[in-house]
């Protein structure tokens, strides 16, 4: 959301790039030798360890975008609630918290397998950039952009560091 | 009181004698990253982020602790000290449960705003996610261990200015807990006035008015300087 507040910039921005890879793009397999990715969110579940490694593997420059990404923020809160472990907190969400239909979902494909204990990006794959932010401020996201267009080594500092 | 000459950053200054290294240096112009540090109390070189280096010092020594002498030599930004101060302030990140995004004092924190002028943009050490609780007893305000980072500042609010010695550490290491009298919750102290100095005091959001929300919790650390004013320097000044 924060980066479509680039609001106009993406006019710019459009003929400079071409989009490979999105949640909002129907394309389902990474593709390789891609130059830039912004990586949004923590790491939770086994796909999100699979596709970490998939995007290190084919991409060039890996940005770790926003503050989930960075220190795993709201959704590394669970593994603050000793609830030792996923099975707990399966339990927790299924179970203990939910109203109707309580049990955890055995079905396999359905909820990717959670790792024990939710991981910042740099945690498991080396990153090259880091965008805070919750979410990082569209000039921010702009700063860095056009530096890195311009074949710069985007460097942010100050204000523009600041998590939250 | 005799003045010493000394040397910051290559620079020549005096002091008044007596005076820390860190007061040489502010009224030199050279600013210092502090945390523990709070004008009107005295200084205890808990958080380490004023640390220099002293020539012909084999440790570096904190600003706020360390008196100045004659022809001493200090530098205040070499490449070791901001590499430690890096260090330092990511391992304070660490050890509790700092989320910014949904913090009381986001905007207004003095961690955090550190962490951004020192270049932090992660942390490279594994975050310890430990499990703290929130004393919500009192009826005014609130405790969030989870964002404590030990400065003492509150301890030495509440027994040097407000003078009633309710708040204090106990524990070791990283398991050190600030506490109310001898480990009470906060509702059931008898020594707490309620005078709110340990809330004015806080640097992060671990001490908060009830009701404030994420962003909400402004301090006024002014409050605190001019009762250390009026009742040292018989000023009563304020200064809002
Ligand atoms: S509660 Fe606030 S003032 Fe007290 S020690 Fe913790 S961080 Fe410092
Ligand atoms: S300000 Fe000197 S050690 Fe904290």
């Amino acid at each position: 959301m924060s980066f479509l507040d680039l609001d106009e910039f993406l006019l710019e921005l459009a003929p400079q790039v071409c989009m490979v890879f999105s949640p909002i793009m129907d394309v389902k397999k990474y593709p390789a030798n891609v130059d830039l990715c912004l990586v949004e969110g923590a790491i939770c579940n086994e796909d999100h360890l699979e596709m970490a490694k998939t995007i290190r593997c084919h991409t060039k420059f890996v940005v770790a975008f926003g503050d989930c990404a960075i220190t795993g923020n709201v959704s590394a809160i669970r593994n603050q609630l000793g609830l030792g472990g996923r099975e707990n907190v399966l339990q927790r969400a299924y179970v203990e918290a939910a109203q109707l239909n309580q049990c955890v979902p055995s079905m396999r494909g359905i909820v990717p397998p959670l790792l024990e204990r939710v991981l910042p990006l740099h945690e498991v794959i080396p990153v090259d950039f880091f965008l805070t932010g919750c979410p990082p401020h569209p000039n921010k996201i702009r700063s860095f952009l056009c530096q890195w267009l311009a074949g710069d080594n985007p460097r942010l500092e100050g204000l523009d560091l600041k998590m939250g | 009181m005799a003045a010493k000459t000394l040397t910051i950053n290559g620079r020549q200054i005096s002091a008044a004698e007596g005076s820390t290294i860190l007061q040489a240096a502010l009224d030199a112009g050279v600013s210092l990253p502090t945390l523990c540090h709070l004008e009107g109390v005295y200084d205890v070189g808990a958080c380490r982020l004023c640390l220099v280096e002293v020539k012909g010092a084999s440790k570096l020594v904190p600003a706020c602790t360390t008196t100045i002498s004659e022809g001493m030599e200090i530098q205040t930004a070499t490449e070791r000290l901001v590499k430690y101060r890096r260090i330092t302030l990511e391992l304070l990140f660490a050890e509790r449960n700092h989320v910014c995004s949904v913090c009381v004092a986001n905007g207004h924190c003095e961690l955090q705003s550190l962490a951004f002028s020192q270049g932090m943009d992660h942390v490279r050490f594994e975050y310890i996610f430990p499990k703290w609780d929130v004393d919500n007893t009192h009826s005014l305000f609130g405790m969030d261990h989870n964002r404590c980072i030990l400065c003492t500042r509150c301890v030495r609010v509440c027994w040097h200015i407000e003078g009633a010695g309710t708040r204090n550490v106990a524990g070791r290491g990283g398991q050190s807990k600030i506490i109310t009298d001898l480990n009470t919750s906060w509702s059931e102290s008898e020594s707490c006035t309620s005078c709110g100095k340990c809330i004015q005091s806080c640097p992060t959001g671990a001490l908060f008015f009830k009701g404030a929300t994420v962003g909400e919790m402004v301090r006024d650390r002014s409050k605190l300087e001019f009762i250390v004013n009026a009742r040292e320097k018989k000023l009563w000044v304020y200064q809002d």
